[in-house]
């Protein structure tokens, strides 16, 4: 076993709102170039507290989206060093134009969070349902897009990127997302994280997903079937040499994502093995519909987000080898 | 605060047309109208209070021109290669192909220039940006902002007017480009503004309308906009027709983005001349 994994199933020990928290707190009591701005979406990451104790590197930009990833790029241009947030759709889907070009274009460094991207917008359902996020923001040139999947993980992407120029764009529930790795965990960009090694089939996984890739092959390990399990970390850069390390090492291969298979994880795979090595790839995901409102499990049932789907399409996809 | 005189001013006008005539006719095009009209406030501001530095282009103290009407690039390179960023000459790889001076203003591409726009609405939000920083780190620096009239139909230039007001960003100075003209017809056609300076008063801006082809009102407002510390950001109406400066452009139905055949090249150099006659300025060609 993995000696950087700790994930058991359980609650995690912080929320990632409160990892939010005290991160952000973190890199601006270390450098007052920090800046964060967020759109009247505070309340929802508790992170009022911040704003009253960091008049100077904390800002609420109201409900302002667009100007709100403008003025982070004026900031930059002036010596700052932004991160915004608000929720995934509007820091993606109702700025892409502002953060193509503002951001990425004009060759500036901004972190652009979106949290409860996917089905963990829940109860405000399709409205907020965020599907798309990941392929958008994969077609902009020297993006970095990760989809958090555990609390260490958010710390230390908030911390790594905080100079990295062009786009950088975090997705990430902002609670019930379990403990997988142990504190100390280094991430790098393009480099993915074996959680499990099996020579049966690969089972790649970004944000809530990677702990349901490992449930699943728990369950798989029941039926005799060695499952390896890859967290990618980066959806973009993709780690293509773990990819196909992987498609050569285990020939049947299932992606696992909380976001529309068209242009995300499953694609970035697909896209790469078509070219580089053709191999079996099945993908779970959002099957190109829009959200709707539900508690999680609910919602993992609709979209088939399960353990129990990634294992059949496992073993379909094994069967499949030949 | 040593102010230019008018002489100077509408001499540095000139030679700023001559350079935007240069680049967009060795183009044999480009988007000519809202260019020319900003020959007038280009020099003012250029000549009495930028504070910024040739040799570095991104020195942290200096004042930022942020053109967010992307388009008037020429305007823009054309006096920035008069200060002395770059050689004139380059003037003339305006838009050719895969070169280093693209139409739309470019942050990367061209020393001197702040902000890379084009999409319309977005610079008055990084001007926002750039002022508040300044306010947090407490350097004197003043932000220079020119948006269109056209692009003022755009929602985040609104959104950018109430951040400026709630922020109490007096050191924003604004200019809107009001010569009433866009791609499609006049404002009024295609949408209307209405009242530019009401509307940024009721937005909590100090706001005045000057003629935009009198370098002296211009110079007078900027430095009224400069010394007021009164916790609000200021917008300078600037009351152009655009083409201002070249008659045969101005009486073009249409000039926002035009081809530039020599002919054409020849009637406006001709009235250039004649303008610097009176002005005391020769063309070198």
């Amino acid at each position: 076993m993995n000696r950087k994994i700790r994930y058991t199933g359980k609650k995690p020990e912080r929320e990632v709102f409160e990892i939010f928290n005290s991160t952000m707190r973190e890199l601006i009591e270390d450098d007052p170039h920090v800046i964060y701005l967020d759109a009247d979406l505070m309340g929802s990451l508790k992170t009022q507290e911040l704003w009253r104790a960091f008049p100077k590197n904390v800002f609420n930009t109201g409900i302002q989206e667009a100007n709100m990833i403008g003025v982070a790029c004026g900031m930059y241009l002036n010596g700052m060093k932004p991160y915004v947030h608000s929720f995934a759709p509007f820091t993606s889907r109702r700025v892409f134009d502002q953060v193509f070009l503002s951001i990425a274009y004009a060759e500036k460094s901004v972190r652009v969070i979106g949290s409860d991207a996917g089905i963990m917008a829940t109860h405000n359902g399709g409205t907020h349902m965020c599907f798309e996020d990941v392929a958008m923001m994969r077609t902009v040139p020297e993006a970095c897009v990760v989809d958090v999947s555990d609390p260490v993980m958010c710390a230390e992407f908030l911390k790594e990127t905080k100079e990295r120029p062009g786009l950088t764009f975090l997705r990430m529930p902002r609670r019930d997302l379990p403990d997988i790795y142990c504190p100390g965990t280094r991430f790098e960009e393009g480099k993915g994280m074996v959680l499990r090694e099996g020579g049966d089939v690969t089972l790649i996984g970004c944000g809530i997903m990677v702990a349901t890739c490992l449930q699943a092959a728990e369950a798989l390990r029941q039926e005799g079937i060695e499952a390896r399990v890859i967290d990618i970390v980066t959806i973009k850069p993709l780690d293509r040499e773990l990819v196909l390390e992987s498609a050569v090492k285990t020939g049947a291969v299932v992606t696992a994502e909380n976001a529309n298979v068209i242009g995300g994880l499953g694609s970035a795979v697909t896209e790469y093995l078509a070219m580089e090595r053709p191999t079996r790839v099945l993908r779970v995901g959002i099957e190109d519909t829009f959200g709707r409102v539900g508690v999680e499990s609910f919602l993992r049932e609709a979209y088939g987000l399960t353990a129990e789907h990634i294992a059949s399409e496992a073993k379909r996809a094994i069967a499949l080898k030949n | 605060m040593r102010m230019s005189a008018r002489t100077q001013l509408e001499q540095t006008a000139w030679q700023i047309r001559l350079g935007i005539i240069r680049a967009i006719s060795s183009n044999h095009g480009g988007h000519i109208g809202g260019s020319l009209d900003l020959a007038e406030l280009m020099a003012v501001v250029y000549s009495d209070f930028m504070r910024v530095k040739t040799e570095e282009p991104r020195w942290a103290d200096r004042d930022f021109m942020i053109v967010s009407k992307g388009h008037a690039g020429p305007a823009l390179y054309a006096t920035l290669a008069l200060k002395g960023f770059f050689s004139s000459d380059r003037l003339e790889n305006l838009n050719k192909t895969n070169n280093l001076l693209p139409g739309h203003c470019d942050r990367n591409k061209v020393p001197g220039v702040d902000a890379t726009t084009g999409s319309l609405g977005q610079g008055l939000s990084l001007a926002c940006g750039a002022a508040l920083s300044a306010k947090i780190t407490g350097r004197d620096q003043r932000v220079f902002c020119v948006t269109g009239d056209g692009e003022s139909a755009e929602g985040q230039i609104w959104e950018a007017a109430q951040f400026a007001a709630h922020y109490k960003l007096d050191n924003l100075i604004a200019f809107l480009d009001w010569n009433k003209m866009q791609i499609d017809g006049t404002n009024d056609e295609v949408m209307a503004l209405g009242d530019p300076v009401a509307k940024y008063q009721a937005f909590g801006w100090d706001a005045c309308k000057v003629n935009g082809a009198d370098v002296l009102e211009i110079q007078e407002a900027v430095l009224r906009a400069v010394e007021t510390a009164d916790g609000k950001p200021a917008m300078i109406v600037l009351d152009t027709v655009k083409g201002q400066g070249a008659r045969c452009i101005m009486e073009m139905a249409n000039n926002h983005c035009i081809g530039f055949p020599d002919s054409l090249r020849e009637q406006v150099m001709a009235e250039l001349r004649e303008q610097g006659r009176v002005l005391g300025m020769e063309v070198e060609d």
